[in-house]
């Protein structure tokens, strides 16, 4: 006698799942759901069964069911694994599940973004994904960041990634007016993003794909309750180190003990700590409002934010203003799913004339901030005019730091809206088949100008400077794809095909205004009203994915892309790349293992492109009219220069070239997960600027495609869960990224010897520190080394004859180091406990150089005791060498800049049901961002992207009170 | 869709857009000629060329240092600039960035020349419909390419010996150019000359600022002058170097009444006396070469910059070796007014402090009557540099006629020394009664110091390298020393030895 067991297998919303397997355990007999959920196991004996129920992506469940002669029913409604294995994740048109991923995928979602005072998104992610280096250009509010996936691909053209928002490519490139146009675009409207590494996950982005892609999702409104969420953030910036030079005492010893007489004369009686004048604390507010919910079947999000913030360098600012909306209806029985994103956003700038940083670390600190004078009341270094019987600024002294900020008034206004339209559409007949239409849009605005009157040291020779600019930029993205899946019952397989085409169309207008003095005087004057630069590319693209049994699965990707900035021979590009993985955790040897809740390897490789950083017409034979101020005078008229530009007729795409293995591994029911990732780079083809036989172009350099480089690297990523249980939580998250890169090739005829120069320093004409050269990083130092007496002092312009030939000069130069790190570090932590949250992030960088070119050229004798009149201070480095000449060359100043920074440390009480059944909730939040910095490197900072420590904007600490209402 | 792909920019334009008009060929040849003059056409922060600075990258501004800061005559204070020291201490190598812009940018200019010739063929002419006197006036700008491309050539031959040669027929590409030897590039520049010498504008007949027969004789005079350097001990041209000197001196020019006039910002009026020169304007051909470099750098913030035409300028970097005022009988300007020197200290020790060694204050931004050169901020010049005048030819048929030329005489040749002399003095009371080879070295030192000549006089004389003729750190040390006997030619650059496998490089380097 026996009976049997049905039921229906639903998810949390009640919906069915379709597929999802039900086992009695002891019977060992299954089933699975229809389209319906329900499931039947018919012909059941007697007994109390455990009926366990597993979906992918679900938590299982479990029920004991006693059957009795009748039929039994059993249903169950399945949570979600909040184990990522089932997350859904971006991958280039289209989604994928985590544990199907055939590519390289990192994503951090908002849960895990770092936080405090973040104004521009890359913030958000800096230090959370192996093999991601983000690096801010220092503290001015909004400031750009260098972002590089795998050290970038790339010498001479664009080594950014490309970033793709809800389905639209950013355009690349400046937006005027706003110091980063990332920053143009609301962190906190910000999800998720994926951060695609290897070719197999990039390729379908083609030729644009070679420094790795950003996916950037914004928030949408989702489910049918109405979430109202208001955030206020209150924070205070301070800097914290400066750069150390002597005391004003310190300069009169000097100068007393050194000087002529004449020099004695020029000290002044005051004690001026100029960086103290020309920084201060600075308050930042950022405000944001947003309201998710259902306005019938429209699921919908609005949001707006408005942000203030000071720069710690006086009168640098920023405010934006910013709105978003997202609608995503499902219309016609929901056959039809649309996407709707509309981003827009306007900031105002003052940027500070940063100028001022390098003058205050160099300006005299015996002479006082003001003095009753014709230029502004700033004390200013001048000399007699005598013809004019007056006095008037030294130009070879520097100017007065608080002068120089406050005398420029250097404002910009920027705009920037972007958003898109996608429609995906279940076409009827064909089951399976989508067909998806997405038209998007980036347009900006930058516009404003700088203001300098006539009384200011700084634009004495022009009488002052008044400049303005404006820039229209316009960029067009049409895509239109295929989507087709099927499961292949007959062979075990499913398939999952996409072939699309995209449009992109980027058109900037930049209109050219006349330089003039305070008074109007025209100082110069553009040959051009305007000018319209455009590019365009078009792209075929397609993917196949077929997975095999669920455990192998194969994907391959290929793209085509023509450019408008190559000749028509060149024009068009093909991108392939294929991936293998396989699920072992899913294999049957595994099926009953404990220890593994995941493992999986997988295998790529794939070509991308890369054409960013070309000029839009650098294939043409142009001339181009002169500039009104390069003008020939031929009798008593000038005439304008017809000149003919330097071309490449042959310019093409780089391309890159990615091997990558990786492991995807979970332990103990996920507490423990990650991925190891090994990946080889090659790039050919490579842009590189090479010294071409002279006489055979206009120019005696040619940016062109002769260049190889190789990158290989390790990257390494584990999360883990020490401890889980009711009251208390801790995440732990750590990172490691392993890179070496050097360039294989630099010219076409085969020179070792050859190098690129790079990394031009300040203080002399034509100096440059840095070089490219094959068999060594890029960016690699090149300098003399110095050699020290005794007592370990650095001998005045000694250096090893490396090269034995009797003579030190430029060849005796060696390859010294390079700025880019070797090792990356990333730690994260999360600790709850009740409603106390305690999150930290740690990052390091080990093995990046940095040539501190503000002791070089601050930091000798004939700066101090300048032989052109002014006295100038210098960094206490000073003391150690006692340089009377600038030694710029020197390998003393090459420092290591390894560093350990806690980015981040933030305290936070969350107060649920605030209001009584609304579900509302209260977050209170304290928070630190730059906490402190473990590094030998004395400068300001040892984290300085391009590796040269000039006149750095230091970035702040800032303390950031936070309240978050949500009802 | 492809069709789509082709764009074209909004300013720029095609070749046959540049060349439609007459007009458009007027501006081609101001580029042709603008290529010794400006950096860029993109003003003054651009460069023609890769791998240098652009404010250095001009032509005069290299020219001079090479022939200048590595002799008696000058020496720059800016150490910390890659390329200035090895200039001062004659210790440069084929990596010499300063050298490698100069033999660029000469080359650049004649890429720029032979561009014109390729564009202005009868051909092309008559395929754009240009006829009639328009294409006679188009075939005179051909000329004055060729004349500047010969020009080049004579400054890569002196300064370089033995560089790449291309002509229109090259086209633009990769193709690498071959090797000229010294001597082909001096029957090259010859044969260039004799036929323009025919061709061009007569003297005077031409716009200023433009190439004429007489400059085309002048070149021809100094390069015969120098043809035993070129061509070899016994090879000398001096008969011709008369011949052609003669002609520029018969041809109706004349001194420039007072010597400092030759040097002031409106050295483009009224000038007798110059042949041809680069015109440099503070407004509309700026250049942070040329006379700006010249005269911003010779000038110190102690020297009041405002006196000099350049009150925001001064960049304190060139002055004077105590050769060269010591050259002077007296050198206070009291009696030999050529003299123009400022400061008290005629001894350098530290070669980096320009307040060492006498300022030379030749060069100025105001006009003779006192006034400021157009300058958009009191640091660009207007004065234009003279690239031949009168007086160099009296030198030439002085120095010729004593080196055994015929058709000279002596007493003409002490005749025109005393020209220059009396204009110097104001009277007669410096005239001479007799000359040697020495005295006319030392008289080119007085009548053209800092005009960019005595590199190539010293080698001539064989006083360039030896240590027979020494000058404070003549090869880096303070009291001079000899240095090798082949740095008499600079060497091709390393640069361009990589990049062009037909190079040989020159004997020493």
């Amino acid at each position: 006698q026996g009976g049997a067991i049905t039921g229906r297998v639903v998810d949390e919303q009640g919906q069915p799942l379709l597929g999802a397997s039900v086992q009695v355990k002891e019977l060992r007999r299954t089933a699975s759901t229809d389209e319906d959920g329900r499931f039947a196991l018919p012909d059941i004996a007697n007994g109390t069964y455990t009926v366990a129920v597993t979906y992918v992506g679900y938590l299982p469940a479990e029920k004991r069911v006693p059957v009795s002669g009748a039929e039994q029913v059993a249903d169950f409604e399945l949570k979600p694994d909040e184990q990522f294995l089932s997350e859904v994740v971006v991958i280039g048109y289209g989604t994928q599940q985590r544990r199907d991923l055939t590519g390289s995928v990192a994503t951090v979602s908002s849960r895990e973004f770092q936080s405090g005072t973040i104004t521009t998104p890359e913030q958000l992610i800096a230090g959370k994904v192996a093999g991601v280096q983000i690096t801010s250009s220092g503290g001015r509010p909004g400031a750009g960041s260098t972002i590089r996936v795998r050290a970038g691909a790339s010498l001479n053209a664009s080594n950014d990634p490309l970033i793709v928002v809800d389905g639209v490519p950013l355009a690349v490139g400046e937006v005027p007016g706003v110091s980063n146009p990332l920053s143009l675009i609301n962190p906190n409207d910000i999800e998720t993003f994926t951060v695609l590494k290897d070719a197999n996950a990039t390729a379908i982005y083609g030729s644009r794909a070679s420094n790795g892609v950003i996916l950037i999702t914004t928030k949408k409104g989702t489910g049918s309750r109405t979430a109202i969420n208001f955030s206020t953030q209150h924070a205070l910036a301070t800097v914290d180190r400066k750069v150390d030079v002597l005391s004003a005492d310190q300069i009169r010893d000097y100068v007393n003990a050194n000087g002529s007489e004449a020099q004695k004369q020029l000290l002044g009686s005051a004690n001026t700590d100029w960086q103290n004048e020309i920084y201060r604390p600075a308050y930042t507010t950022d405000n944001n409002l947003s309201i998710a919910g259902r306005a019938g079947d429209l699921p919908y999000r609005v949001s707006a934010g408005f942000l203030n913030q000071d720069g710690v360098l006086m009168s640098d600012r920023l405010q934006r203003t910013s709105a978003a909306i997202s609608a995503s209806p499902m219309l016609f029985n929901n056959t039809l799913k649309v996407d709707i994103n509309l981003k827009g956003s306007h900031t105002r700038s003052r940027f500070a004339n940063q100028d001022g940083i390098g003058a205050s670390i160099q300006f005299d600190p015996t002479q006082p901030v003001r003095t009753d004078n014709a230029f502004g009341g700033y004390w200013e270094w001048l000399q007699y005019d005598a013809d004019n019987d007056r006095h008037v600024p030294n130009p070879n002294a520097p100017r007065n730091p608080v002068g120089l900020i406050e005398l420029k008034d250097d404002q910009g206004d920027a705009y920037r809206s972007f958003g898109n339209i996608q429609l995906d559409y279940a076409l009827p007949f064909v089951e399976g088949l989508h067909a998806n239409l997405n038209l998007g849009y980036d347009v900006s605005r930058g516009k404003g100008g700088v203001f300098i009157p006539a009384i200011a040291a700084q634009r004495f020779s022009t009488a002052g400077e008044v400049t303005r600019y404006q820039t229209d930029i316009f960029n067009r993205v049409g895509e239109f794809y295929l989507n087709y899946t099927r499961q292949l019952a007959g062979i075990n397989g499913h398939i999952n095909a996409t072939a699309g085409y995209g449009y992109y169309d980027n058109k900037s207008r930049i209109n050219n205004y006349n330089r003039t003095s305070e008074d109007g005087t025209v100082l110069s004057e553009p040959a051009f009203p305007f000018d319209e630069p455009q590019n365009r590319l078009i792209s075929y693209y397609g993917r196949l994915i077929y997975t095999h049994a669920d455990r192998y699965i194969l994907s391959g990707t290929i793209r085509t892309d023509g450019s408008s900035r190559f000749a028509s021979e060149n024009r068009w590009g093909v991108f392939p790349s294929v991936g293998l993985t396989w699920r072992i955790r899913d294999e049957p040897f595994l099926r009953d293992n404990r220890v593994f809740s995941d493992l999986k390897l997988r295998l790529s490789y794939g070509v991308t492109g890369q054409q960013d950083g070309i000029a839009n017409y650098s294939y043409l034979p142009n001339y181009v009219s002169s500039a009104n101020e390069s003008m020939y005078q031929f009798g008593d008229t000038f005439y304008y220069m017809h000149t003919p530009l330097a071309y490449d007729r042959d310019i093409r795409w780089e391309s890159t070239a990615t091997y990558n293995a990786g492991i995807d591994y979970g332990f103990l029911d996920g507490r423990i997960h990650g991925s190891v990732d090994v990946y080889f780079k090659k790039t050919k083809d490579l842009l590189s600027v090479i010294p071409i036989p002279v006489g055979t172009n206009f120019s005696n350099l040619l940016l062109t495609n002769v260049g190889n480089m190789e990158n290989s690297g390790v990257e390494w990523s584990i999360n883990t869960t020490p401890v889980r249980g009711e009251a208390f939580t801790w995440d732990v998250g750590f990172n490691f990224t392993f890179n070496t890169n050097k360039v294989t090739n630099l010219t076409n005829v085969d020179d070792p010897n050859y190098l690129i120069e790079q990394g031009g320093i300040t203080g002399s004409t034509g100096n440059h520190i840095q070089a490219h050269v094959v068999n060594y990083a890029p960016y690699s130092f090149r300098v003399h080394k110095q050699v020290y007496d005794q007592n370990g002092r650095p001998l005045e312009g000694v250096y090893a004859d490396l090269n034995g030939d009797g003579t030190i000069n430029d060849d005796d130069r060696y390859f010294y180091k390079s700025p880019l790190p070797r090792y990356l570090l990333g730690f994260t932590s999360q600790l709850e406990y009740r409603q106390f949250t305690l999150t930290t992030v740690l990052r390091a960088n080990i093995g990046n150089y940095v040539y501190d070119n503000v002791s070089s050229n601050f930091g000798s004798r004939y700066n101090v005791l300048d032989p052109n009149g002014p006295i100038n201070n210098a960094p206490v480095d000073f003391l150690n060498t006692g340089f009377v000449q600038k030694q710029y060359t020197s390998d003393y100043y090459i420092h290591n800049a390894s560093f350990l920074k806690m980015d981040n440390l933030s305290l936070s009480y969350r107060i649920d049901n605030l209001l009584r059944g609304s579900g509302s909730s209260l977050t209170v939040s304290a928070n630190v961002q730059n906490v402190f910095t473990v590094t030998k490197y004395k400068g300001v900072d040892p984290e300085i992207s391009n590796g040269i420590d000039n006149q750095f904007y230091p970035r702040p600490r800032t303390f950031t009170l936070g309240l978050n209402l949500g009802f | 869709c492809s069709q789509n792909l082709d764009l074209v920019p909004t300013n720029d334009i095609t070749a046959d857009m540049a060349f439609s008009t007459p007009e458009g060929y007027k501006s081609a040849l101001a580029k042709v000629y603008g290529s010794f003059a400006t950096t860029s056409g993109r003003g003054p922060g651009e460069s023609d060329l890769g791998g240098i600075d652009a404010g250095t990258s001009d032509f005069l501004r290299l020219y001079w240092n090479a022939q200048e800061l590595t002799t008696d005559e000058a020496i720059c204070a800016w150490l910390g600039d890659p390329g200035i020291p090895d200039l001062n201490y004659m210790s440069w190598n084929s990596s010499h960035i300063m050298l490698r812009g100069l033999y660029t940018r000469s080359i650049y200019q004649i890429t720029v020349a032979n561009e014109f010739l390729r564009e202005s063929t009868d051909e092309k002419l008559n395929q754009r419909g240009i006829s009639g006197p328009e294409a006679q006036e188009i075939a005179h700008y051909r000329l004055e390419a060729r004349f500047l491309r010969a020009f080049q050539y004579w400054v890569l031959m002196d300064l370089f010996g033995n560089p790449p040669f291309i002509t229109e027929t090259d086209g633009i590409g990769k193709v690498p150019p071959r090797q000229i030897t010294r001597a082909e590039l001096f029957g090259y520049v010859e044969s260039e000359l004799l036929d323009l010498e025919t061709q061009l504008n007569d003297a005077h007949q031409n716009e200023y600022g433009r190439a004429d027969k007489a400059a085309a004789w002048a070149l021809l005079a100094r390069m015969y002058l120098n043809a035993e350097t070129y061509l070899g001990t016994g090879n000398g041209k001096y008969t011709e170097a008369i011949t052609y000197a003669t002609k520029v001196i018969d041809a109706g020019y004349a001194l420039m009444e007072n010597y400092r006039h030759l040097f002031l910002a409106d050295n483009d009026q009224n000038n007798p006396e110059v042949i041809l020169s680069i015109n440099y304007d503070g407004i509309q051909t700026q250049n942070n070469g040329g006379t700006t470099f010249l005269i911003n750098s010779s000038v110190h913030s102690s020297m009041g910059p405002a006196s000099f035409g350049i009150p925001n300028g001064g960049w304190g970097g060139n002055r004077s070796r105590s050769t060269l005022p010591l050259a002077f009988d007296d050198h206070s300007g009291a009696t030999d007014t050529r003299a123009m020197f400022m400061g008290d200290q005629l001894d350098i020790e530290d070669p980096s402090l320009f307040t060492q060694g006498l300022a030379v204050a030749k060069f100025r931004n105001v006009t003779s009557s006192g006034e400021n050169g157009r300058s958009v901020n009191g640091v660009f010049c207007s004065t234009d540099f003279p690239l031949f005048r009168l007086a160099e030819q009296y030198l030439i048929y002085a120095e010729a006629v004593l080196r055994g030329g015929n058709g000279g005489s002596t007493a003409q040749a002490i005749a025109y020394i005393n020209r220059l002399r009396e204009r110097a003095y104001g009277n007669t009371s410096g005239n001479v009664t007799s000359i040697s080879l020495d005295g006319i070295l030392n008289e080119r030192s007085r009548e053209l110091y800092w005009e960019a000549f005595r590199r190539t006089d010293l080698i001539r004389y064989g006083r360039f390298t030896s240590g027979d003729y020494l000058w404070p750190f003549k090869g880096g040390v303070a009291n001079g020393a000899g240095v090798e006997s082949y740095r008499t030619l600079f060497p091709i650059p390393a640069a361009d030895l990589i990049a062009n496998p037909n190079l040989t490089q020159n004997t020493g380097y």
